[in-house]
């Protein structure tokens, strides 16, 4: 360590031996340009303990088949395996009935489910939008949960709103009463931003858009990993999250919503699966989830994201939570102390996820993220889906480091010292 | 820093000290390029005259690669034939997909072999691209509209 920023940080103790977290994860034993790895890009995409592939791998060797199908052995361990994991998902959000989580690919496609099955709702159903109608988003919407909504308004003539943004990174509620109002129809917001940090106050809009009488919609992909979550505390009407962020394989999303919003909604995809009864004239459809679960699902991976809820839960969400708010408070004060650097999103450790973006002043972030890659570094540079954001705050991209239950203060400090280096290279 | 493999000292100064930027008249055609994955962009505009490439303006903001590789560019088709300029471009291309393979010509692409290194970073080759893609498109656009009778 340079006598730099970490030189005046303080001794730092955490609540779990992550020496044996990390002994769960062979990669981040790995070395990247000659050095020990330093994977900050969790926000982007998590890694795998041993068990998560270990029970995927078990499932597929021994168990697996084609589900909701068959009458054979496997068929049947396989259904069992399958409905397991959603029993486990539901469990690990505090969801009350199993029936309202629907598998999807990623979180994207949760979203579109959502919308796309509005867009197919009758004139009339609560669900059905029209000119007049509103959907109001936030301006810290990742693009997943902000461009469904633009195309279902454009479908239907409904009307996008949404919530602006503070200097300091939070959403600026001075109009919530005027954006969302009597016209409003659904209310879809991040539960921690995935660019700025920001964890949203979900109680003050969900009090709003009950006011209303607008459904509401929260993005738990950067919550869901990091936090414990109880969608019935949270009292939203559907939470999605995805699994790749939270120590399961890519290729697996989950859409919660309460049972008798999905029942009555539309559904989205058509095919095998989620049907009642075909005839050539027309189908009914089954109820949910599988009215939501068109054709073959992700099978396995279902699978492995139930042994990450597990492993997340074994471990302690709020365990997590703590040690990633003292990671990030490490963060937050080193960046403070360098000159030159600017954090886009909160400058405090209250209400805050463990994604920081920051600036560099005369360096480009891709110059940046390339740099430290070079110190065996990870971060994400660009706009993270949120080029809105980008365009409030004025810079082009970011360099986002966002740390998660394996990463350490000596992993944060050699960030920061990092920073340093590409400052001292690139003349910053 | 290993990173000073590739960002060679010809992409610094190119970079600090970029060559024919800025937005300047007259000109043919004016195109606006993105890469949107990062967020770089690039306004160009391209002047020809006779068949040959009298001027290349160009604002915008991006990383170091995206910049210095635009400020090259126009170097070297700045006062080029359309047709060598057109090689020119190719050539560099080649370059940018060889993986890190192929040994760049001086005499073709003078500074640009600088960015032989970058083509083994495959994440920012669209970087290098960035300007010269959007040359290329403007230089379509004016020798189209020159042949259909503006000039």
């Amino acid at each position: 360590m340079t006598a730099v920023a970490g030189a005046a940080l303080p001794a730092f103790a955490t609540s779990y031996d992550v020496a044996a977290v990390r002994a769960d994860f062979p990669v981040l034993s790995r070395q990247v340009s000659g050095h020990p790895l330093v994977y900050l890009d969790n926000a982007s995409s998590s890694h795998k303990p041993r068990q998560v592939l270990d029970a995927e791998r078990q499932f597929v060797e021994q168990h697996y088949s084609n589900v909701h199908r068959g009458v054979h052995t496997l068929s049947q361990e396989a259904t069992d395996g399958y409905e397991a994991a959603r029993d486990t998902v539901a469990s690990f959000l505090g969801a009350p009935d199993p029936h309202g989580i629907v598998f999807t690919k990623n979180a994207t496609e949760a979203y579109n489910v959502v919308a796309y099955s509005f867009g197919n709702a009758a004139a009339g159903s609560r669900f059905a939008l029209g000119p007049g109608d509103e959907v109001c988003v936030t301006e810290m919407e990742h693009h997943s949960n902000l461009v469904p909504w633009q195309m279902l308004c454009q479908r239907t003539g409904a009307t996008l709103r949404w919530i602006p943004l503070t200097d300091d990174g939070r959403l600026d509620l001075t109009d919530l009463d005027q954006l969302v109002n009597e016209r409003t129809k659904v209310l879809a917001f991040v539960h921690v931003s995935n660019i700025l940090g920001t964890e949203n106050p979900v109680d003050v809009l969900v009090a709003r858009a009950r006011e209303v009488g607008a459904l509401t919609l929260l993005d738990g992909a950067q919550s869901a990993p990091h936090q414990p979550v109880d969608v019935a505390a949270l009292g939203v009407d559907f939470f999605v999250l995805t699994g790749h962020k939270m120590l399961a394989p890519s290729g697996i999303g989950v859409l919660w919503g309460r049972r008798e919003l999905l029942d009555e909604m539309p559904p989205f995809l058509g095919g095998g699966s989620m049907i009642e009864v075909v005839q050539m004239s027309g189908s009914t459809y089954a109820a949910a989830p599988e009215r939501f679960e068109a054709g073959t699902p992700v099978i396995s991976q279902a699978v492995a994201l139930a042994a990450a809820c597990d492993y997340l839960q074994e471990l302690g969400l709020d365990r997590i939570a703590a040690h990633e708010h003292a990671l990030t408070g490490r963060l937050l004060d080193g960046l403070h102390g360098l000159r030159g650097v600017r954090v886009i999103g909160p400058p405090t450790n209250d209400s805050r996820g463990a994604a920081v973006s920051f600036a560099i002043e005369g360096v480009h972030p891709h110059d940046v993220g390339q740099s430290l890659d070079e110190l065996g570094i990870a971060v994400r540079v660009g706009h993270h889906c949120a080029a809105p954001v980008c365009r409030r705050y004025g810079v082009p991209a970011t360099t986002r480091a966002s740390s998660y239950l394996y990463n350490t203060a000596e992993e944060i400090d050699r960030l920061l010292e990092g920073v340093v280096e590409v400052q001292r290279f690139w003349g910053a | 820093m290993q990173t000073e493999s590739m960002y060679q000292e010809i992409i610094l100064d190119h970079y600090r000290n970029p060559h024919h930027k800025g937005l300047r008249d007259p000109y043919d055609a004016e195109v606006h390029h993105v890469n949107p994955t990062c967020g770089d962009e690039v306004t160009l505009r391209v002047h020809v005259t006779d068949g040959v490439v009298t001027d290349v303006s160009y604002d915008g903001q991006g990383c170091s690669i995206s910049q210095a590789s635009t400020s090259v560019m126009t170097d070297l088709v700045i006062g080029k034939q359309v047709d060598e300029a057109l090689r020119t471009s190719e050539a560099f291309l080649e370059l940018m997909q060889s993986r890190g393979k192929l040994e760049p010509d001086e005499d073709v692409l003078e500074d640009g072999i600088a960015f032989a290194g970058v083509s083994r970073y495959p994440a920012r080759v669209k970087c290098a691209l960035l300007g010269w893609m959007a040359w290329k498109d403007a230089t379509a656009r004016a020798v189209a509209s020159s042949s259909g009778g503006a000039a």
